[in-house]
């Protein structure tokens, strides 16, 4: 009682102060979560085996299935149509200082480096960070949770560390997958409007790509899997208010995970290219 | 018998909190092996939380919780672990869970803590849905149940590894008298033939009644009374009886400390 006699009686400055406050203690509370999560999934993976909790290799599969083979489709649309887009932009651009071709090189680091880790990132946000969210969310409020933990089976490692694996997996194969498709979506369109033939397209793309262009949107790609899954992952866990608190959870994982992945993303652009 | 024997639960002087609220004030309370014991309480007198803690689901703010004479507010999770083994839990909803079909759910508890093989598995499991009644139902999923046949397959998983201490939450709630009253001749024939010990918690009078060796009455986080069921009913404390009759809460209200709570 007096805790909301007290803040009654705040002045409105006084109380936002107090929610400004009340807010950083959570988010930094949820920020330790996070990483306690991450290192007991890996915990689990590594010794659930002595402890006779191990972590199944059949459920690692199907979340790999879930999050990256499925999506795979939509996810090479997508960059195949950010790949014809860049061609298109990058041509009209350096049309004006005639040097057209070397809308290649402008394609092939892009991709590489930047669009196809973002895009497959944000697409599985969407489309693997709600369901997970829902999925744990609504377990949380039908007890299931609570029934894996009084059987003795630590939820954590039945159901967080297959879908953490499985995204550390999935998201850099689908982002490779996600290169290729860009770039072909580029050669498409630039072989059409500059009259380059395909195979001297790839040659080129070859010829300018490092392996480093590679590594800087793979080493993103693991960064950004394990903000997906981390984030679906405990807001699913924090879940209270039924099947409303759970439409909220969904809502603040997909909002919060793709903020946290365009946020890492200029964070890792900054560091990888110093 | 020392008491170690004697009791399958002991717990003392256990306090809990929620955030700044204290939910449960100094409970004291034992069940002996082989007893059913009931836990009654209106909505928000702190059963359900009593449950939480006597499963080791949250860790209490102060006091001793031994279950099978081990304290679990101590114990590892190692240790734990161990122990769960003996324990059988049948939640409010069943909390079946949604992923697996009915037979999967009870098998659950045997592939995780044994090494039998596939078949064994699949004959110890059926053995329990047949004794629930729910014989033929394996490949069925959790959504395609009724609520009644939720709660006794939520039951049949609960007893797969014949555990020595059976909970049950609200056994009876949002099911039709009928189906009520052969899941409270279930929960008397379970303990007929394995001889386990079992906590309900229920506010249903009628199956407390039907069912009860003792009865511990909790009423706003603390016991009212504790003991068989005609000591229950033929307690002079008014808490009890209106819980028992049905009664309206009877608390006068303090004149001056409603004032203060409505001028804040």
């Amino acid at each position: 009682m007096s805790d909301v006699s007290r803040s009654h009686l705040l002045s409105a400055p006084g109380a936002l102060l107090e929610s400004l406050g009340r807010r950083t203690v959570k988010g930094i509370g949820e920020l330790g979560y996070a990483c306690s999560l991450f290192v007991e999934c890996f915990y689990w993976l590594l010794v659930g085996k002595q402890r006779r909790q191990a972590v199944r290799l059949s459920a690692i599969f199907q979340e790999a299935m879930t999050i990256g083979v499925n999506a795979a489709l939509i996810a090479s649309l997508l960059c195949f149509a950010v790949g014809i887009m860049l061609a298109i932009q990058g041509i009209e651009t350096l049309r004006q200082f005639g040097a057209e071709s070397t809308v290649i090189m402008g394609i092939a680091i892009s991709i590489t480096r930047e669009f196809s880790p973002l895009i497959v990132s944000i697409l599985v946000a969407g489309r693997s960070g709600s369901a997970i969210t829902a999925r744990i969310g609504t377990m949380q409020e039908s007890q299931e949770i609570d029934a894996l933990r009084v059987i003795g089976i630590s939820p954590v490692r039945f159901l967080a560390a297959p879908i953490l694996i499985g995204m550390l997996v999935m998201l850099p194969t689908l982002t490779i997958l996600g290169d290729v498709m860009g770039i072909l979506g580029g050669a498409v369109y630039t072989s059409l409007d500059l009259n380059i033939n395909m195979a001297a397209y790839t040659q080129r793309t070859l010829d300018v790509l490092t392996a480093d262009d590679i590594q800087q949107g793979l080493i993103k790609s693991v960064v950004f899997a394990a903000i997906i899954a981390l984030v679906g992952l405990i807001n699913g866990f924090q879940v209270s208010g039924g099947a409303e608190g759970v439409g909220k959870a969904t809502t603040r994982s997909v909002v919060l995970s793709i903020s946290f992945i365009i946020l890492a993303d200029m964070v890792f652009t900054y560091i990888l290219n110093r | 018998m020392n008491t170690m024997e004697e009791f399958a639960i002991e717990v003392k002087h256990l306090v809990t909190y929620y955030g700044d609220r204290k939910v449960l004030d100094d409970i004291n309370l034992s069940v002996r092996k082989g007893e059913i014991m009931v836990i009654m309480g209106g909505s928000g007198s702190g059963k359900s939380t009593l449950l939480r803690y006597l499963l080791g689901l949250n860790r209490p703010a102060a006091g001793v919780i031994r279950l099978l004479g081990k304290d679990i507010t101590k114990l590892s999770t190692l240790e734990m672990h161990k122990l769960r083994k003996d324990m059988g839990v049948a939640f409010q909803g069943g909390a079946l869970f949604g992923s697996m079909t009915v037979g999967e759910n009870v098998e659950l508890p045997l592939r995780e803590h044994t090494k039998l093989d596939e078949k064994t598995i699949r004959i110890m499991s059926r053995m329990k849905l047949e004794l629930v009644s729910l014989a033929g139902f394996e490949s069925y999923m959790p959504a395609e149940l009724s609520g009644g046949m939720i709660k006794r397959a939520a039951l049949a998983r609960a007893i797969v590894m014949d555990p020595k201490l059976l909970f049950f939450d609200e056994p009876s709630a949002g099911l039709d008298p009928v189906v009520a009253a052969e899941l409270d001749d279930l929960i008397l024939k379970l303990r007929q033939a394995m001889n386990m010990t079992i906590v309900v918690v229920t506010h249903e009078l009628d199956s407390a009644f039907k069912i009860a060796d003792r009865i511990t009455v909790l009423d706003r986080g603390k016991i009212l009374c504790i003991g068989t069921v005609d000591e229950v009913k033929n307690s002079n404390n008014d808490r009890v009886q209106d819980l028992l009759n049905r009664r309206p809460s009877s608390t006068e209200i303090d004149g001056e400390d409603y004032l203060r709570r409505l001028t804040l």
